[in-house]
């Protein structure tokens, strides 16, 4: 497996924190990696830099052989790095539907290839129109019984599957989740991880999540990345990580059964 | 708007143009003023929709008049053809380039900065003597097509305002139904998913910014053209204020809304002036209290079928 995302010596700071800490890794391509720490070591920081929220003060991040460090959100979403949110970002007086059709329409104008040119008559990647699109979304991530519902109004566990749902939408090469599962009932949690990783190994999509819940990082993770006051302590197989001293004492703060 | 709409809004359209020829001329007056105002109102209701209001909408409209007024004032041209689509033009044009700046601000940055560049626009006209200072200047009637009417030329205004509405309508409705129109709500509910989808809000907003702009140029044109004098009076504060009366009167859940709402809003300004020549913002005071307080989205709540009510 080659590696198509890439961080070398990424610094942030804030002021006199440091957030980042020369994070320098390389994913491997449809690979699975978790990311743990715990608050403020740097986890959400390193998402955010990936994504182009946060501008990194030193390093540089490559996708896919590219360097992407100067790189707007959107642009990086073009080239195929998409994330959802540990808040779910919705369309909160729109219908399910309405925000995967809003998300897809996107996806048609990014393809266009200039402002006066026609959309395209099926989505990129989909191979399909964007109603149809906008259906199977909605299967696959169990989705059919809130089309009609105004987001605002769904439960978290659902708002977390729409967010993912839109992330995607634009077929990434990368998906970045931010706690997917926070918030969600502890009984939904696996139901809701399971589902993701269904279509994203189906889709043989690349994925980096955040999460707290070390349950669901050995269970669904190939790889942990250990955050501890913005350096990574711990880069191996999840068991290896979990039973790592270092992650033990500032990550975990217990020994992992 | 579906078809069937559509259809039906066509009948009326073709109805008001007959209507037109056996209305007295205050009538024909009246309706063709108030499509000017709702085709600004229109324009704003896009803005609303994306989350934006601005205070200044009475710059474009300004100019568009202006424009209009120039040309046939300067250079003689009268050809109602090219008077209108060139006011529409010059407004469309001037917020290209203000629209790159204002696309960067949000709420009440965006609306006051708005409001900024339309007083700018006033008090430029109010000292430039060449411009008519604040009498401004008055207009003949124009030809249309080479054609000069004489009597019918406000019978032809108000055809070409029915004509124009009914495009504009049109044209905004398949928009809002294009990916780029359908980003006007999801503006507003949250930018950052519209940016990490991978789309440049800042476009979005620049684009519908100068299709607002432009229907205000396009109203202002017409109106200039129906009233036969312009002033710098429509580039002021309170003129953009008047559209802003008209959107909140509205809604914004309807193409066609804009067109009713400036329908009532200039029948309710003519009656509070002949009734109340000393009180009469009030009445439009009291007027705006009641919309607010029992139709918050407008008149076209009056119209929306109950079973359309969101889940």
């Amino acid at each position: 497996m080659s590696a198509i995302l890439e961080a070398r010596g990424l610094m942030k700071t804030f002021g006199a924190v440091t957030a980042a800490n020369d994070i320098s890794t390389s994913i491997n391509e449809h690979s699975i990696t978790g990311l743990i720490g715990t608050n403020g070591a740097g986890k959400t920081t390193f998402v955010n830099m990936v994504t182009g929220y946060l501008k990194p003060s030193a390093g540089s991040i490559h996708f896919a052989g590219r360097d992407i460090t100067p790189l707007a959100p959107r642009q990086i979403t073009r080239l195929g790095i998409a994330r959802s949110f540990q808040i779910p970002q919705l369309y909160d007086t729109l219908t399910v539907r309405e925000n995967l059709i809003v998300a897809l329409g996107i996806v048609l104008r990014n393809a266009k290839s200039s402002f006066f040119s026609k959309l395209p008559a099926q989505v990129p990647g989909h191979n399909e129109p964007l109603d149809t699109v906008a259906d199977n979304l909605m299967t696959q991530f169990n989705l059919n019984g809130y089309a009609d519902r105004i987001a605002r109004v769904l439960p978290q566990g659902v708002r977390k599957q729409l967010d993912i749902a839109m992330a995607m939408a634009g077929k990434p090469q990368v998906l970045l989740l931010d706690e997917p599962t926070s918030g969600v009932a502890a009984e939904e949690k696996f139901g809701i991880m399971d589902m993701i990783m269904n279509v994203v190994r189906a889709e043989k999509v690349t994925v980096l999540f955040v999460e707290h819940d070390m349950d669901i990082v050995s269970r669904y993770s190939d790889r942990v990345l250990a955050f501890y006051d913005g350096r990574i302590i711990a880069d191996q197989a999840p068991q290896d990580a979990l039973n790592n001293p270092e992650v033990q004492r500032y990550v975990t703060g217990k020994r992992h059964a | 708007m579906n078809n069937r709409s559509m259809i039906i809004f066509s009948v009326i359209l073709i109805a008001l143009i007959t209507l037109g020829g056996f209305l007295p001329d205050w009538a024909t007056f009246h309706i063709t003023r108030s499509l000017g105002l709702g085709l600004v109102v229109l324009g704003l209701m896009l803005m609303l929709r994306a989350g934006l209001v601005s205070f200044g909408q009475a710059l474009y409209y300004c100019l568009g008049a202006y424009t209009a007024g120039a040309l046939m004032h300067f250079y003689h041209i009268k050809e109602a053809l090219l008077l209108i689509p060139a006011g529409m033009l010059t407004s469309a044009l001037l917020a290209a380039v203000l629209g790159a700046l204002l696309a960067n601000y949000r709420g009440i940055f965006f609306g006051l900065l708005s409001l900024a560049f339309s007083m700018i626009l006033y008090g430029v006209i109010v000292k430039s003597s060449s411009l008519g200072s604040t009498d401004g200047f008055t207009l003949t009637s124009p030809t249309f097509f080479g054609m000069a009417l004489g009597e019918s030329s406000r019978y032809a205004v108000y055809i070409t305002a029915c004509v124009l509405t009914l495009i504009s309508i049109w044209g905004l409705e398949r928009y809002l139904r294009t990916p780029l129109g359908r980003l006007a709500p999801a503006i507003r509910d949250n930018e950052i998913r519209v940016e990490y989808l991978g789309q440049s809000v800042r476009n979005a907003v620049h684009i519908k910014y100068i299709i607002s702009a432009a229907l205000a140029g396009l109203g202002g044109a017409l109106t200039a053209l129906t009233v036969g004098h312009i002033d710098p009076e429509m580039a002021y504060w309170t003129t953009s204020g008047e559209f802003v009366f008209i959107l909140i009167l509205s809604g914004s859940q309807s193409v066609i809304a804009p067109f009713l709402g400036a329908l009532l809003f200039e029948s309710l300004r003519t009656y509070a002036y002949q009734e109340f020549p000393y009180v009469w913002q009030m009445v439009l005071g009291i007027a705006m209290l009641l919309v607010i307080s029992f139709l918050p989205d407008g008149i076209w709540s009056l119209f929306k079928s109950r079973k359309a009510k969101p889940t």
